[in-house]
């Protein structure tokens, strides 16, 4: 090997066993893509979300009864005060989780004073209650959607900035991508999201792009050296897979650390590891596979509306 | 062989093993990083101030009174570091009690208006709780008096009781809170010095909380608890636990990944992160950052974040050595072009991070914070602490095996 000279794109094809041509194949991870995110789609014009107290508003409460309870039990007092809702018990039928409407600090006292009485003695000290009346729920998404429209806007800007608009493009499309897969699943499999899964969204949304922008990178480091005639595809190829080590190394440690939040976490950042973890996989799959090859798209179509097949695109 | 590279990298590893153990108990004791009430139980409110009856707009100067009066009755509380917000755009107060051990009994004080007036026989107000200077419960004189609220007026209540009792001598003025009656005693004599009380109450704890709403003041607009979120001491503490538990376990991984991986880079990393760590905890004391459950997620997924810095400048130092550079001269170069990446890189999570604190309201807030923190003090440690002992590193030999920086080099 000669030395001293930055690597050619055979010898990165060279270095990784598992080189195979990632661009040439962009139509089949396209595929991919849409077969997780139509889907994902549909089940969201159909069901929606499964949208939890911090949304829809209302009362929740976690208690430990000393010993074990009946479904009927609690439903039967939440009646009895004239309350209804769903109620979930764990724990060997201990630990009880009540949803119902916001209610009132006499309205609460009444119920937990009825459930002390005729269902059982809890633990004071355990108790998580939360309420939220529905305007709160409303503000939260609106909120929601202005930070995500907001953090989209400037990130184009930087992008554009820093890069190219194009690549901000890119960028932003494959970080759509990320969303939709989270947002879509979470409706596919009807899991409750609460306040954090806003929070989760969000992060994926920086999270994601950084993993883009590693790639964006070495593709404007790369584009800089090209000469006439060179391919604009095997350039890109050749960034992505000189990037690869790195993509799937900073995926995986950061994969570890949520990995032991939902595991050990505890029942409240569960909603939040979950989304975070589907939407990090995602974000390394739509970094490496989407995002260059939205870009490649796109100068391919601009280099044709050009019509001039010869020239190279360059900037 | 560089005696002196080795002699300042031992000296590092025993600085860095000194800092943590002096830190542990600072971080953790009472004054330690201020815990949320989700890790030790406590009670988060948001109150609205409900619109004026007759369709006045509630004015600034009156959430400021109500702001007041709220943290003077959470004071009486005893809660150690209370906090309590008005939000002049939505006409709320945000109160957030951490470590209260009688949450219900909070919500209650807060929520309460505590209007006090004395009426006349015929039901007028003659008399309103401003006029109070104090109000303070303990034993009454007589043994069936029970406990007492003594009730001290300012100097124009004290000439306004004064008039009050001399006109009705010998009929009933009635003393109510809200709406529910105290007192209804019979005035024998004209009182001028300003002393009241009021008796019967059948515990002191009752007597003292009615005492804590008379002398707060009453709220000058009435309030509904828009969102409460309470946690019981116990989970609070039980969640502590597992966070920290599963921040130690996703540390480890990560640290024997990079192990394995790195190889002696990757014991730079690892220490690198214990760094990173301990300056990101003593951020959070320094500005008083309350630690909740999902900045603690967010701490720990910024230590994921964090070893992608090391991961960033590696890949490069190998790229380098593979295209015939030294590893000294990999290092350096590895070092300023993987600068630039990591920077375009991290603007982009600080740019959601910020955007989520805007926007975000309690926890949300907490782990934006957290993870905007972590993401400065990742490049921080890395353009000083990583790079300064990588550089040792290499420095201690020119022949130093490229195997042990992960390159297989074909020669």
């Amino acid at each position: 090997m000669e030395k001293g000279h930055p690597a050619t794109y055979d010898e990165v094809q060279k270095i990784h066993l598992l080189y195979f041509n990632i661009v040439k194949k962009r139509y089949w991870w396209f595929a991919i893509s849409l077969l997780i995110i139509i889907p994902g789609i549909v089940s969201l014009f159909l069901h929606g979300l499964n949208l939890g107290i911090d949304f829809k508003g209302g009362t929740m409460i976690d208690m430990n009864f000393n010993k074990a309870v009946t479904q009927a039990g609690i439903t039967d007092t939440m009646k009895s005060v004239g309350l209804d809702g769903p109620v979930q018990l764990s724990d060997g039928n201990t630990s009880a989780l009540i949803r119902t409407e916001a209610l009132e600090e006499v309205k609460r006292n009444e119920l937990l004073t009825a459930l002390q009485t005729k269902v059982g003695e809890y633990d004071k000290l355990g108790l998580k209650e939360d309420k939220v009346g529905p305007a709160m729920g409303q503000e939260l998404t609106r909120n929601a959607f202005m930070a995500l429209i907001i953090a989209m806007g400037l990130m184009i800007a930087y992008i554009s900035f820093r890069f190219q608009f194009v690549f901000a493009i890119s960028a932003i499309i494959a970080l759509l991508h990320d969303v939709l897969v989270v947002v879509g699943l979470f409706s596919l499999f009807q899991w409750q999201i609460d306040a954090s899964f806003v929070a989760a969204v969000l992060t994926i949304f920086g999270y994601s792009i950084n993993d883009t922008v590693v790639i964006f990178d070495r593709i404007r480091e790369n584009e800089a050296k090209m000469k006439r005639g060179d391919s604009y595809e095997d350039m890109v190829d050749k960034s992505v897979w000189q990037t690869m080590q790195r993509s799937v190394n900073t995926v995986v440690t950061v994969l570890i650390a949520l990995f032991s939040v939902y595991i050990l976490g505890g029942e409240s950042t569960k909603v939040f590891a979950l989304a975070m973890l589907i939407g990090v996989f995602s974000g390394a799959y739509s970094s490496i596979f989407n995002a260059s090859q939205i870009l490649v798209e796109i100068k391919k179509h601009m280099k044709n509306l050009r019509g001039k097949g010869g020239e190279v695109v360059r900037v | 062989m560089r005696r002196g590279n080795i002699l300042k990298l031992v000296a590092l590893v025993l600085l860095v093993a000194a800092a943590v153990g002096l830190s542990i108990k600072p971080l953790t004791d009472a004054k330690g990083i201020p815990l949320g009430l989700d890790l030790r139980g406590g009670v988060h409110l948001i109150l609205q101030a409900e619109p004026n009856k007759n369709g006045t707009p509630i004015t600034n100067n009156e959430m400021d009174k109500a702001k007041a009066i709220m943290a003077k009755r959470v004071n009486d509380l005893g809660v150690s570091e209370p906090i309590v917000q008005v939000d002049y755009d939505k006409k709320r107060v945000v109160v957030d009690l951490a470590g209260i051990t009688d949450p219900d009994k909070a919500v209650d004080i807060l929520k309460t208006t505590a209007r006090l007036t004395f009426k006349d026989p015929e039901g007028n107000i003659v008399l309103q709780g401003d006029e109070l200077k104090d109000a303070r419960a303990g034993q009454g004189q007589d043994s069936n008096q029970g406990y007492v609220v003594n009730l001290t007026f300012s100097a124009d209540g004290t000439q306004k009781f004064a008039d009050l009792t001399t006109k009705y001598v010998g009929q009933q003025i009635g003393i109510y809170l809200d709406d529910k009656l105290l007192k209804n005693p019979k005035v024998e004599i004209p009182i001028t010095n300003g002393q009241a009380y009021i008796d019967h109450y059948a515990t002191l704890e009752a007597a003292a909380n009615d005492a804590v709403l008379m002398r707060s003041g009453s709220l000058p607009v009435s309030m509904s608890i828009a969102e409460k979120r309470q946690v019981g001491a116990s989970l609070g503490i039980d969640s502590l636990h597992k966070s920290i538990r599963a921040g130690l376990y996703g540390l480890t991984f990560i640290f024997l990944f990079m192990l394995v991986f790195y190889r002696l880079p990757g014991v730079v990393a690892d220490f690198s992160l214990i760094v990173y760590g301990l300056i990101v905890l003593w951020v959070f004391w320094m500005f008083r950052v309350v630690l909740t459950l999902p900045g603690i997620a967010g701490f720990i997924l910024s230590i994921g974040m964090a070893v992608d810095f090391n991961i960033i400048i590696y890949e490069r130092v190998k790229e380098e050595v593979r295209a015939g550079k030294s590893l000294r001269a990999g290092v350096e170069s590895g070092f300023s072009r993987a600068f630039i990446t990591v920077i375009d890189a991290h603007v982009t999570t600080f740019i959601a991070a910020m955007t989520l604190y805007y926007f975000g309201s309690g926890s949300i807030r907490g782990f934006a914070l957290t993870l905007a923190v972590g993401i400065i003090a990742s490049l921080f440690t890395a353009i000083t602490f990583t790079r300064l002992v990588l550089r040792l590193v290499v420095g201690i030999s020119a022949k130093m095996k490229t195997t042990w920086f992960g390159v297989r080099r074909e020669v």
